[in-house]
């Protein structure tokens, strides 16, 4: 199985990752645009699991919540799913969700189950490093990796300490708020991901706001290892609702874009 | 390191990373300033002064004949704003104050929270934004005009129901983006710490005054002490200078909506299983795969499918009782007491009082209840002639 470090074993090359809930729009849908970010030149993929009250979310992402969950969407269907990814092509997969889930599922056999399908990690979105005790036992028992997150106002000492207790890579927030898409990207970007790469050798993958080619670019020359483009995306699913071909057709063309743009 | 604010194994601090940084800062700041003199002396001159404390222990006659013991109500109807919510808007609003803060956000079900943010705002000079579900705003029109007519902002929220979970929601998305000079006024003792332990600081003046009260009017404590449950902020001020007295039973009332096992409730604690919601462990109603489910209430201030961790600790220890009144058990409640008292409660409070109704008999005549009348219902007058248009013909 493909693991982070394979990916970002790829000196120079910036890994594209991009986001999508799983279910969104439905079950058949979700498998047909995941297979196309794969086929257009996606590294990762970063993978939700819907939640009725996602509070790191903007609306477009909880609308993609909405639409998934309506088709019935769940851990099991999730798991599911990542297996019909999973037999399409060996690619990294990341979820990122809500601790209720996992905590409702029973958080070992959530992480076994995970770890059966081909899980690379589980990125909560909240449970800080602070709680981490409650998952970095079996996430070492079933070897998956862990992913957590660093944002513009995470102190020195604590991104130190987020690094320690990271093993994939760190999720850096390039901005103050909830996810979304933006007009440009946050100036701060440069300085933070610097700052991370001065304290640890990890791989640091830039989220939230990325929202066009020129801004995974200036994602990517400002040294980051990867970029995650998620509301864009599923802002696409959204607008060719009621035209499959043509959501495909739109989501495989941005993905090709960014992929350029990075390896220019 | 694990944070405070474990309640056993309830409560903690599970929000996304930018709040991690934002919540220590809070906690702070709280104690630092919490049991500071100067900090003190002010919350307390305000309190008096500009917010009517104490209130009363007022025994009512109608209700102590029903029930057949002598029955208080621990007036904090009678607050200026007319409801609990200001103690703690008050003590929140100056801990904003003193930690320079200038924008208030807000959350709010059935306004009266909202309301005590807004009046804090008014009368500290601080821009206020009140995020409320659009059900909401609907079946509580009297409170939303009056956070306008304050100068507050009034963000309508949508969501899966237009109710008090959905303003929570976006209420911690904004703040996300803005909590370099924003202040979260947090209205319940739910959410993650530090906000169960300050909302239960600044309520707890509740039993602080009930409990010297009973002593000083009756002779004696309380054979029981009752208030409704929502998110728990009136319950766990009413409870908390009582759980040290192990003869007095402690019993929380939840909205039992249109009957307990109709699934059209939100009485979370009785029905609820335990979860992660609002950044706090808790009991929550939520369906076999995790997802939380819309709570129902006829009362705004109880319609949320969480309760604050405190309280699902006090059940798990069997310190405190849960039980539930309906709707329509609140709508004869609101109507006995307006007719045999002369006070309109709450719908919130009316449940407290509607469960009481039911243990009539229960009790040894010089038994004393204290039941806390959280807050006036005024603004539900409109509502129950629109359930009950015969009572004004």
């Amino acid at each position: 199985m493909k693991t982070y470090k394979d990916i970002f074993a790829h000196k120079g090359k910036t890994a594209l990752i991009p986001f999508f809930v799983l279910g969104d729009p439905d079950m058949d849908t979700s498998y047909d645009i995941i297979k196309t970010a794969i086929d257009s030149g996606a590294d990762i993929l970063e993978l939700g699991i819907p939640f009725s009250d996602p509070i790191a979310d903007g609306p477009t992402i909880q609308k993609a919540d909405i639409r998934a969950l309506n088709q019935g969407m769940n851990c099991h269907k999730a798991f599911e799913l990542i297996q019909r990814i999973k037999a399409y092509k060996d690619i990294p997969i990341g979820l990122l969700m809500y601790y209720n889930l996992i905590w409702h599922y029973g958080v070992d056999a959530f992480y076994q189950d995970a770890a059966k399908v081909g899980v690379n990690s589980v990125l909560i979105a909240d449970l800080s490093i602070d709680d981490a005790d409650e998952i970095l036992p079996i996430t070492k028992q079933v070897g998956m990796d862990t992913v957590f997150m660093v944002t513009p106002i995470t102190s020195l000492q604590r991104k130190q300490q987020v690094a320690d207790k990271t093993t994939g890579f760190i999720y850096t927030v390039s901005l103050l708020g909830v996810t979304g898409t933006r007009d440009q990207v946050s100036g701060s970007v440069a300085g933070l991901v610097q700052e991370i790469k001065a304290i640890t050798d990890l791989p640091v993958c830039v989220g939230f706001g990325v929202s066009s080619s020129e801004h995974a670019r200036a994602i990517a020359l400002a040294g980051a290892d990867g970029v995650i483009i998620g509301s864009k995306l599923v802002g696409l699913i959204e607008t060719h609702l009621d035209n499959k071909p043509d959501m495909l057709k739109a989501i495989g063309q941005f993905i090709q874009e960014v992929r350029e743009a990075l390896d220019q | 390191m694990k944070h405070r604010g474990r309640y056993g194994d309830f409560g903690g601090f599970y929000v996304p990373e930018v709040l991690i940084p934002v919540l220590e800062a809070l906690e702070a700041a709280f104690d630092r300033y919490k049991d500071d003199a100067q900090f003190t002396a002010e919350l307390a001159l305000l309190s008096r002064d500009y917010a009517g404390r104490p209130t009363p222990l007022y025994r009512s006659p109608a209700l102590s004949d029903i029930v057949g013991c002598h029955v208080y109500l621990k007036r904090e109807d009678l607050m200026h704003g007319g409801a609990h919510k200001l103690n703690n808007g008050l003590g929140q609003g100056l801990l904003a104050k003193y930690m320079g803060k200038k924008k208030l956000i807000a959350e709010t079900g059935a306004g009266q929270h909202g309301l005590a943010t807004a009046t804090i705002g008014a009368m500290m000079g601080m821009e206020v934004k009140i995020f409320m579900g659009t059900t909401d705003i609907e079946r509580q029109m009297p409170n939303v005009q009056k956070m306008k007519l304050m100068g507050a902002e009034v963000i309508p929220v949508e969501g899966a129901s237009g109710t008090l979970k959905d303003a929570i929601n976006d209420a911690l998305r904004y703040w996300t983006a803005h909590v370099d000079d924003t202040f979260y006024l947090f209205g319940t003792a739910a959410g993650p710490h530090p906000y169960p332990a300050i909302v239960k600081h600044f309520q707890e003046v509740i039993s602080l005054e009930a409990r010297q009260q009973c002593l000083d009017q009756c002779g004696k404590l309380p054979t029981l002490v009752t208030a409704c449950v929502g998110g728990g902020s009136n319950a766990i001020g009413t409870f908390a200078h009582f759980i040290q007295d192990e003869g007095v039973r402690l019993v929380g009332v939840e909205a039992a909506g249109y009957g307990l096992d109709t699934g059209k409730h939100a009485a979370t604690l009785q029905r609820g299983s335990v979860g992660v919601l609002h950044g706090a462990r808790s009991y929550v109603l939520q369906d076999k795969d995790g997802q939380i489910i819309e709570s129902h209430s006829i009362s705004a201030g109880l319609d949320y499918p969480g309760i604050g961790p405190e309280h699902s600790h006090l059940k798990e220890t069997g310190r405190a009782d849960y039980v539930g009144a309906t709707d329509d058990e609140v709508l004869d409640t609101f109507l006995l007491l307006t007719r045999k008292e002369g006070i309109f409660p709450a719908f919130e409070s009316a449940h407290a009082v509607a469960w009481i109704l039911t243990q009539a008999g229960q009790f040894k005549p010089d038994d004393v209840v204290i039941i806390n009348l959280s807050g006036r219902g005024d603004k539900d007058v409109d509502s129950f002639i629109q359930y009950r248009p015969d009572s004004v013909l």
